[in-house]
């Protein structure tokens, strides 16, 4: 079930505060962040944004057609090597 | 004949289920376009009047996407997922099922048929 509208979209308060910062100050850093199921916002685009995938921190470049989705969704957190039968013996 | 919305030619069939011949559109929209133009949907498609005809496909056109401008939107929402890189785009790059169903069974209208293995294949023998 998806979120009640009423509540209005979710961020972490300290990724927020930290990307209001930046903006009131007009520098761009990288940040680090495991907070994957924060919403991106408007705010958040045109910086990268470094999120964890449960081993490591991956570097997301926010642009505009990312706002509403969540920062999980391009830290993927699986990596599928393939099978070794479908690769071919030799 | 009756033409709406470009291609659709529905047949002898009542409007009500003509109507679902259009991509788009299914029962229960062509229900409330019925109920919205003041048709019966018992009414068969070969019966409506011009005018009739001329109505639905205003009603259509004012409230419906529909056809090509449909498919050409969702084509768009799912090339734009891609493009962004996001979880669902890229289940839709390797043409998974994207909302997370479980894939070490079925999956198979996604996965398409069965890729099996040769069979009798033996492994190479380790020298």
């Amino acid at each position: 079930m998806s979120r009640s509208s009423k509540k209005g979209p979710w961020v972490e308060d300290r990724l927020m505060s930290r990307i209001e910062a930046m903006n009131a100050a007009g520098t761009k850093q990288m940040i680090k962040t495991w907070s994957r199921a924060s919403t991106i916002f408007p705010d958040m685009v045109g910086h990268t944004i470094a999120v964890h995938d449960g081993q490591k921190h991956i570097p997301v470049f926010v642009n505009e057609s990312m706002v509403g989705h969540k920062l999980g969704e391009f830290a993927p957190t699986r990596r599928y090597r393939g099978h070794v039968s479908s690769g071919k013996m030799r | 004949m009756a033409r709406i919305s470009g291609i659709n030619i529905p047949l002898n069939k009542r409007v009500e289920i003509g109507l679902t011949y259009i991509y788009g559109i299914g029962r229960s929209s062509a229900n409330g376009l019925l109920t919205q133009t003041g048709i019966s949907p018992d009414t068969y498609v070969r019966d409506l009047t011009e005018d009739e005809v001329s109505k639905l496909r205003e009603a259509i056109e004012r409230d419906l996407t529909v056809e090509g401008d449909l498919r050409r939107e969702r084509s768009q929402n799912i090339k734009r997922l891609m493009e962004i890189g996001c979880y669902r785009g890229l289940r839709h790059r390797r043409g998974m099922p994207v909302r997370g169903q479980r894939t070490k069974t079925n999956a198979r209208t996604r996965k398409g048929p069965r890729r099996m293995q040769v069979a009798g294949k033996k492994k190479a023998t380790k020298t």
